[in-house]
């Protein structure tokens, strides 16, 4: 007996012809995204990079569009350098501290939380950001300003003069929390710390308890465990979660604005550079730095083995 | 030097719960110093949390549990001297095969030189000189187990435990491990508790086993003690195939109610007209499967009035069946053969 295949339709004859060329259906599948970022993402990049390399003619305040790196030069001046200096700092004291506020609380929910305390403390993680930002920054303009709750409650505890001895600090203090750069601080911890908290939790979920039994087992302390063995493999996830909390306060330019002590941040400068001075040129060299800090941070972090045990 | 005392490890009347499961319920054994004891049992029997138990994962909630004569109650693994050899053998991923079996050498602050001389040795006495400076994923699963033994074994334990350690391997390797920690065992001379659920792998290997059932011990002995003299129906069943003939069925072949194991092997095979032996016992039936397994074949025989025995052969000759399915068989064996059971059925 002969069996011959029913004369297939169309749509059937496309199917086959994508499943016998697995590569023409990869393409297909890739060209879209790979387009969109090529040219929405990575072509709008090139062509900030681009804007960075004219310059403002100081009389007619009009941009020349010819190569120089007069841009540049104007760029690293001390103000700026401050600017630079200032930013960086923050989102470094930021990070440092989101890391260390993530992952203990990733570690309970890895490791010991139940199923239901588990999606209860992923809800409580997430929730913030189901609201507006803004609406959140005000919320803590009015928190730590000094008729908020931080205030009453240090006089409630009879503690006004720790909160006075804090404020008096020379640089970081000020005269209320929300004029400050603890309360920019605080403010950018409580808005990034989700993006630490994640990927900190995705990274030990990743790390199968019996490794801290083995480590037990090989006769070492919870103390030494902790050092040679989860730190280890949570860093590839402590890293990704830097990235976040680095970036984004690299970037932000709303919270110092609300709530600090009015010396811009490297997002305030880009702002009023391609806005009210119209200086689209410096603006676009503004935004170099952070993607150059960005670059070095992630090279160190590779050369320290961060993404070995990905 | 004082001699160390002949048990190993004791346990009186341990309990483990975990909510309302018993796991390991009122379980007392002694395990013999440089003895190969294996745990047997179904997943979910208690084997395991004994092991557990041993190593310092977990604490009874009853009972006493020793290790050379010392009492380990709230003793954290980290300060007993046994060491384990993990079911998915929990390498760590970020650290080299060199660097794995250093670890516990390591931990104790052994100067780095006598860590290295102590760990080539090791990863010697494992065959795996050469994979020094691998990473474990780039391992088989046969190579992943020797690393996880070394790095158990560098430390010199007075116990070493093993959890299913063969478990993940294809049937040829796990047949040349067996072969392979049994002799390591006698070149290293510690005691060696081993949990597994493959019967075969604790008869081929163990000096003496414990059989576990719903958290307790069914049975203690050494390897041929349990397969020939089973205590239980549930042992009989477990180790080795059994046909467990009760009630009206062992009323009919030995005049007698109580209950007995006899070993398909056990059983000979004669043709319907043909007589058994004097003094054996025989029944008539009639072939209802034949199972060719290579070197034996299995058949189900439905005897006359009811009820099955199963008998298995060997294919000594040219591997055709005795007979094939319906014909009608008488099957005999030596009433000494039967295996009295107790306990309920």
């Amino acid at each position: 007996m002969t069996a011959a295949y029913a004369q297939p339709s169309l749509t059937s004859r496309i199917s086959t012809a994508l499943y016998l060329h697995p590569k023409l259906l990869l393409t297909l599948l890739l060209a879209p995204p790979l387009l969109w970022l090529g040219v929405i993402y990575l072509g709008s990049l090139f062509a900030l990079l681009l804007q960075s390399f004219f310059y403002v003619d100081e009389f007619s305040g009009n941009i020349v569009r010819e190569f120089s790196l007069a841009t540049y030069a104007q760029l690293f001046s001390r103000a700026n350098a401050d600017i630079f200096l200032r930013t960086t700092v923050m989102a470094a004291a930021v990070t440092v501290a989101a890391a260390l506020i993530a992952f203990p609380i990733a570690y309970y929910m890895v490791r010991y939380a139940s199923m239901r305390m588990k999606a209860l403390l992923y809800l409580a993680v997430m929730l913030p950001l189901w609201s507006s930002y803004l609406v959140r920054v005000y919320a803590w303009k009015l928190i730590l300003a000094k008729e908020g709750i931080v205030t009453w409650f240090a006089a409630q505890l009879h503690l006004t003069w720790m909160l006075d001895a804090v404020l008096s600090i020379p640089v970081i203090g000020g005269p209320s929390l929300s004029i400050s750069y603890i309360g920019s601080f605080l403010v950018f911890l409580y808005i990034w710390l989700p993006f630490m908290i994640l990927p900190i939790v995705a990274a030990l979920e990743r790390v199968p308890a019996s490794l801290t039994e083995a480590s037990a087992d090989l006769g070492a302390t919870p103390k030494q465990t902790l050092r040679k063995v989860i730190l280890p493999l949570a860093f590839p996830g402590v890293v990704a979660g830097s990235i976040f909390t680095f970036s984004l306060t690299l970037g932000d330019y709303i919270i110092p604005g609300i709530i600090g002590n009015s010396r811009p941040f490297i997002g305030q400068a880009v702002y009023q550079f391609q806005g009210t001075a119209g200086n689209i040129p410096l603006a676009a060299a503004f935004t170099v730095v952070p993607i150059l800090i960005m670059a070095l941070y992630l090279t160190a972090a590779r050369r320290l083995g961060a993404f070995d045990a990905l | 030097m004082t001699k160390l005392p002949e048990i190993a490890v004791s346990f009186a009347g341990v309990s483990r719960r975990f909510g309302e499961v018993r796991a390991v319920d009122g379980v007392s054994f002694e395990i013999q110093d440089g003895e190969f004891f294996s745990m047997l049992g179904p997943s979910g029997s208690g084997k395991t949390t004994c092991l557990r138990l041993i190593a310092g994962f977990e604490q009874p909630d009853a009972g006493n549990i020793a290790i050379h004569g010392a009492n380990v109650e709230g003793v954290p693994p980290y300060q007993r001297d046994v060491n384990t050899v993990f079911q998915d053998y929990a390498l760590f991923p970020h650290m080299s095969v060199s660097e794995n079996v250093e670890y516990g050498l390591m931990i104790r602050r052994v100067p780095a030189a006598e860590r290295r001389r102590r760990s080539q040795e090791m990863l010697g006495l494992v065959k795996l000189e050469a994979l020094g400076t691998r990473k474990p994923n780039q391992l088989s699963g046969g190579q992943r187990q020797r690393v996880a033994l070394a790095r158990a074994l560098i430390n010199r334990p007075s116990v070493l435990l093993l959890d299913e350690p063969l478990g993940a391997l294809d049937l040829k390797l796990r047949e040349q491990m067996q072969e392979e920690l049994k002799a390591l065992q006698r070149q290293v001379g510690i005691t060696f508790i081993h949990v597994t659920h493959d019967q075969g792998e604790a008869l081929a290997m163990s000096d003496r086993l414990a059989v576990f059932n719903h958290g307790r011990i069914e049975q203690i002995g050494a390897p041929a003690e349990i397969y020939e003299h089973p205590a239980s129906a549930f042992v009989a069943g477990f180790v080795g195939v059994s046909n467990v003939c009760s009630g009206e069925l062992a009323r009919r072949l030995t005049a007698s109610a109580q209950p007995f194991a006899i070993r398909p092997e056990k059983i000979a095979m004669f043709g319907a007209s043909e007589q058994g032996p004097d003094g054996w016992l025989a029944i008539a039936g009639r072939i209802r499967a034949v199972t060719y397994h290579g070197a034996t074949t299995r058949y189900a025989v439905a005897l006359e009035g009811g009820g099955e025995l199963a008998v298995m052969q060997q294919n000594a000759g040219d591997g055709e069946p005795f007979a094939s399915i319906g014909e009608p068989v008488r099957l005999a064996w030596s009433r000494r053969l039967n295996q009295p059971l107790a306990g309920d059925l």
